[in-house]
């Protein structure tokens, strides 16, 4: 079992660059969401128009690609990026592309009285928004908002592919070095599956603190 | 740099190569994960605990985990358990049994979308369960998830460049060693991503047309 320890300690360092991929991710993730989101409800069509190509170009191709085009392609335009900008930057523009779908869902289905409501009150579009829609609309997005970062996270295993040594590519590394599969793979996997659980209990507690004292108001 | 045409219908013959791979992974993975999906619902509602628990946990367990790991899983684990599997027969089961855990999903709500009153008429009818489920529960769930599942297939489709990382000699593959072999990035990876585009546009074309015949609950 010792000669495993040294092994674990590279996993885990791998992990840590995982959760810190996954975090980041997700911030910018969440940015581009509501950026995208809310441009696609923009009473502009130039913002309509600039929201849509952003979404439809991000979910149309594949995470894949479009890390090896931020990697390999992006430096010969002049833009290099290190890795993990290069990480953070395709996952967070493709999960943020699906979570702006989130937005803009939870969003139209907040009912036409709020929106009439807002304007009895002689809020303006900014203050509605800030004050009555979003504070509703955001406990809709919350659980699948969770589950778009538990795919942020498990798309985050491509990045070891551009030689970020992330979870995935340490295990890589110990398979190299020890000719052993089952042990770096299995751990990773269950690595995995334990941080995309605390995701969706974080995510669970959130909601809940969020929709506290509304027992029986919402349906 | 530049962008160099001539180079763009030098290389095209080996991408549509690695594309007919990219396809034919797509339908196998499909048709497999369409199976898995139908076996991980049905058991998952089976009366026997000890049965649904262990399944569901698994279920869980795959869905919760990249599958780029999951098949590096079963393409190195595997072998060393005496099971040896060709690349693309690995890549069909990685992609299969991951996306069959999301189409369990799609099944489980179909299924329970089916009318109570159908069950208890199958039962008054002395059908068989295997008749329940063949004659008059499946009949009725499987149409109106038809657009769910053809969603997770093109999602499925965009996985497909991971099966590159265990040698599978598919289109982002032959991308990567044309780019490599030439020193040329940018026309390669940028045709792997258009590819990409062209068929998803496509296909959501196909989405909307499968929802309207489909996916309407009367």
């Amino acid at each position: 079992m010792g000669q495993w320890a040294g092994y674990l300690q590279l996993i885990l360092d791998g992990a840590v660059v995982t959760i810190k991929l996954t975090l980041m991710g997700s911030a910018l993730a969440l940015v581009m969401a509501f950026l995208a989101g809310l441009g696609r409800l923009s009473r502009f069509a130039v913002f309509r128009w600039l929201a849509t190509a952003y979404i439809e170009f991000f979910r149309g191709t594949s995470i894949f690609v479009q890390l090896f085009w931020a990697y390999f392609v992006l430096p010969l335009f002049g833009f290099s990026l290190t890795p993990l900008q290069a990480g953070v930057l395709a996952l967070g523009l493709n999960v943020g592309a699906y979570a702006a779908e989130v937005v803009r869902g939870a969003i139209k289905s907040i009912g036409k009285e709020q929106y009439e409501a807002c304007i009895a009150l002689n809020f303006n579009r900014w203050q509605g928004l800030r004050h009555v829609i979003l504070p509703q609309a955001f406990v809709l997005m919350l659980p699948t908002f969770g589950n778009n970062a538990i795919e942020l996270l498990k798309a985050s295993a491509v990045v070891s592919l551009i030689s970020l040594t992330d979870m995935t590519f340490q295990a890589q590394v110990v398979r190299a070095q020890t000719g052993n599969t089952l042990f770096p793979f299995l751990t990773i996997l269950i690595l995995y599956f334990i941080m995309a659980s605390v995701i969706s209990l974080a995510i669970r507690g959130l909601e809940r603190y969020l929709t506290r004292g509304l027992d029986g108001i919402r349906s | 740099m530049e962008w160099d045409w001539s180079f763009v219908v030098q290389i095209l013959p080996t991408l549509i190569e690695g594309v007919k791979i990219t396809i034919i992974a797509t339908l196998l993975g499909s048709v497999f994960a369409a199976i898995i999906g139908l076996a991980i619902a049905i058991v998952r509602r089976s009366k026997n605990r000890l049965i649904s628990m262990p399944v569901g946990f698994l279920a869980e367990f795959i869905r919760g985990t990249p599958l780029l790991v999951q098949l590096y899983f079963i393409f190195y684990v595997l072998p060393d358990l005496g099971i040896t599997l060709s690349p693309l027969v690995a890549g069909v089961i990685g992609l299969g049994l991951h996306y069959g855990t999301y189409a369990a999903e799609v099944y489980r709500a179909g299924i329970d979308n089916v009318a109570r009153g159908q069950w208890e008429a199958a039962r008054a009818c002395n059908l068989t369960t295997r008749q329940t489920w063949t004659q008059v529960i499946l009949p009725q769930a499987l149409p109106p998830m038809i657009p769910a599942l053809a969603n997770y297939f093109i999602a499925m489709f965009k996985e497909t460049p991971l099966l590159s990382a265990i040698t599978v000699l598919e289109l982002m593959n032959q991308a990567r060693s044309i780019a490599n072999y030439n020193y040329r990035y940018i026309e390669p990876i940028t045709l792997v991503g258009a590819f990409f585009l062209v068929i998803s546009l496509v296909s959501v074309v196909g989405l909307r047309w499968l929802e309207r015949r489909y996916g309407k609950i009367d």
